[in-house]
């Protein structure tokens, strides 16, 4: 008797959890990892506003179905905190899929549990190239660090005409996957890597001039940068002026982390004739950019700019819609998966796609060039290439097997 | 490699570390007092320069006087209020405060200003380079060289040359003596302890350009201050210049040659230094 009644009060109970979990299914859950502080904080909020002009520019882009973004800090690029927030996502938040992930660490770290807890991830930035290739629960809507070292490697020998080249990189993950990207690129064209300086970790902004002295000491033709952006950007800018490197005749070349849009006026003088190549700057003239900036400087105030990062949270925003969309609400992980396979959109860089074979993206690069135009530094177009893959993994060179 | 910029990069950080450091070594030889929470003063100045160019429009040398009076009278109402309480205390009571002091200010600074990194934007007259005639350098490390050794030169003829830096030699030399002769080393040691942490506040400021500046700089140079400190010998002006300059260069170099963990070797040096001379390069045997 009494057993039965328990069984009965069990079965009720279920069925009432049955019920529930059916209703918040229709609720969409995205666990959102950035770094709200810490040397990181600009950049989360580049991706964070990325994220809310995608919405308020597509209100229907998710159909009938709702979404809540559950948002964690990761703090430092050490990726210890931003497993922590993915657990906790996971196990507690009960999300449906995860995003953000400026730094490699942060997704490197993820990696294991985005796999453990089948959960989709979409990566909104970290550009280290192996990272999809960690999890079949990752797909990558930013870009990989040989998508610009590549094609900076290639357009040093072919449009600058360099023959030497110095590598200084930031000594973490995406800084030794840039500097064999563009080593890889530049002497298969001919040209050769004389040196390749590591400068000091991600967590703060060193100072540079030891390692630029010695850069400007082996007399290079090129001198190609990677540091993660932001405030690092500033102080390379600020250090390659102050030695004269460019009067001594070496050109800076690196990735667009080198040129944040946001802080690019703020730079002055000192950044014109510097060269990069990325998969977006604020002066792509599209119409789908062109709407994302004015809306960008009608929300944020005339003088905020997006940059690359802000893009890839849009962008991210728009694979997640399309995904929620496409799965009816129900975000079962490998359906998930297979429809984020393929995907394509008009992005304010250009048109882009989600490689079916390796879920990372598929976008434009952009060769340009810092001039000086009406009292304003803008990034002047100097040639595309469309259509571009994961070099790392299209060539299958180290850890990208 | 072209010896004559490793010098003078060289040299341009070990100013910095001189001027940071200097008040630190003065108030741990006068007093014996483990303050660990020195950088945290030279932090608060770097802010305070920061955002008085920033929000109050002053120049940048109008920012660093400011700086240096208002640290040199904030770290008066610390010393009288809290520091003083503790004179007598072990070295374990003191080096426990000033840690937590330390992260007080670290957080406080979070919390007020923000977490990231702060920008120095130097007058056009100390951006670019300066032809020296024999060479061209960066003129911000020219000046800070030439800064450096103004403040050397100062404190130095203040130490060597008035009553006041007599008093304060005879202190660190013996205090128990000092005072028995009349001597009020309480006094001096306000004195010293708020031109010290002035001279921090500079140093934190004029460096920003070279250490960066955000809520952990207390922390993160906390060992190099202690080095400078250790090789120069205590209460030692001219020790703590020779040692910051060592140090500067040798990081320097370091940097250049083994970007690596470069690091690794000050410390092994300083280890070895200190098994042979306990006292510092510089300090005075038994002090």
């Amino acid at each position: 008797m009494r057993v039965s009644n328990v069984l009965k009060l069990v079965l009720v109970a279920a069925s009432f959890v049955a019920a529930a979990a059916t209703a918040q299914s229709q609720t969409v859950r995205v666990g959102v990892v950035l770094p709200y502080s810490g040397v990181g904080a600009e950049f989360a909020q580049q991706v964070d506003r990325g994220m809310q002009v995608f919405m308020k520019l597509n209100p229907n882009a998710f159909g009938p179905y709702k979404v809540e973004l559950v948002k964690r800090d990761s703090k430092n690029p050490s990726g210890a905190e931003a497993k922590t927030a993915v657990q906790e996502l996971i196990a507690q938040e009960k999300v449906d899929i995860l995003t953000g992930f400026i730094y490699s660490p942060d997704a490197i770290a993820s990696a294991s549990l985005f796999t453990e807890g089948k959960k989709p991830a979409v990566i909104m930035n970290a550009g280290t190239a192996w990272i999809t290739n960690l999890s079949p629960m990752i797909s990558r809507v930013s870009f990989s660090m040989w998508h610009a070292g590549h094609a900076m490697g290639e357009a040093a020998v072919k449009n600058l005409k360099a023959k030497t080249a110095v590598v200084g990189y930031t000594d973490f993950p995406p800084g030794k996957d840039s500097l064999d990207a563009f080593k890889r690129a530049f002497e298969v064209n001919g040209g050769k890597v004389i040196d390749a300086i590591p400068m000091g970790g991600a967590g703060q902004v060193p100072d540079f001039t030891p390692f630029f002295q010695r850069a400007k000491d082996r007399k290079p033709d090129v001198f190609f940068v990677f540091v993660p952006s932001g405030d690092h950007a500033v102080a390379v800018m600020k250090t390659y002026n102050a030695l004269g490197m460019r009067q001594a005749g070496i050109k800076l070349v690196g990735p667009g982390d080198l040129t944040p849009d946001y802080k690019l006026q703020g730079m002055g003088d000192d950044a014109v004739g510097l060269i990069t190549a990325h998969h977006y700057n604020a002066d792509l003239d599209n119409p789908h950019n062109r709407r994302f900036v004015e809306t960008w400087k009608k929300d944020y105030g005339a003088n905020a700019t997006p940059d690359f990062m802000a893009v890839q949270g849009y962008d991210g925003m728009a694979a997640i819609a399309h995904a929620v969309v496409a799965m009816k609400g129900r975000m079962d992980p490998e359906g998930t998966m297979n429809a984020l396979r393929g995907w394509k959109f008009d992005s304010p860089r250009g048109p882009i796609q989600i490689d079916p074979a390796t879920r990372d993206i598929i976008m434009n690069e952009y060769l340009s060039e810092v001039v000086k135009q009406g009292g304003r530094l803008v990034q002047r177009n100097l040639g595309v290439i469309t259509a571009v893959k994961d070099m790392c993994k299209e060539l299958k060179e180290g850890k990208c097997k | 490699m072209d010896p004559a910029s490793i010098l003078l990069g060289g040299f341009a950080s070990g100013m910095v570390l001189f001027i940071v450091s200097v008040g630190l070594s003065v108030t741990m030889g006068l007093m014996g007092f483990v303050n660990l929470a020195h950088g945290g003063f030279a932090m608060l100045g770097g802010y305070l320069i920061v955002l008085a160019m920033k929000h109050w429009g002053l120049s940048f040398v109008a920012a660093l006087a400011l700086a240096f009076c208002a640290i040199a009278a904030f770290s008066v109402v610390l010393e009288r209020l809290l520091y003083s309480r503790l004179y007598r205390a072990q070295e374990l009571d003191q080096v426990l405060f000033t840690i937590g002091l330390v992260f007080i200010m670290t957080a406080a600074v979070t919390l007020g200003v923000g977490p990231e990194t702060q920008v120095i934007r130097l007058p056009d007259w100390l951006r670019g380079q300066t032809n020296l005639g024999f060479m061209t350098y960066r003129t911000y490390s020219l000046a800070l060289i030439v800064v450096g050794t103004l403040i050397m030169l100062g404190l130095w003829l203040g130490f060597e040359r008035t009553r006041y830096g007599a008093r304060i030699r005879a202190a660190v030399d013996n205090r128990r003596m000092a005072q028995s002769m009349g001597v009020d080393v309480g006094r001096l040691f306000t004195v010293a302890f708020a031109l010290g942490s002035g001279l921090a506040a500079l140093g934190g400021g004029l460096g920003a350009e070279i250490l960066g500046l955000d809520p952990n700089y207390p922390l993160r140079y906390l060992v190099y201050f202690l080095i400078v400190v250790a090789v120069g010998g205590l209460g030692k002006v001219s020790g703590v210049f020779f040692a910051a300059l060592l140090i500067g260069v040798l990081d320097f170099v370091l940097k250049i040659y083994f970007p690596k963990g470069g690091t690794i070797f000050i410390y092994a040096l300083t280890l070895i230094l200190l098994l042979a001379r306990p006292q510092g390069l510089f300090g005075k045997k038994g002090a």
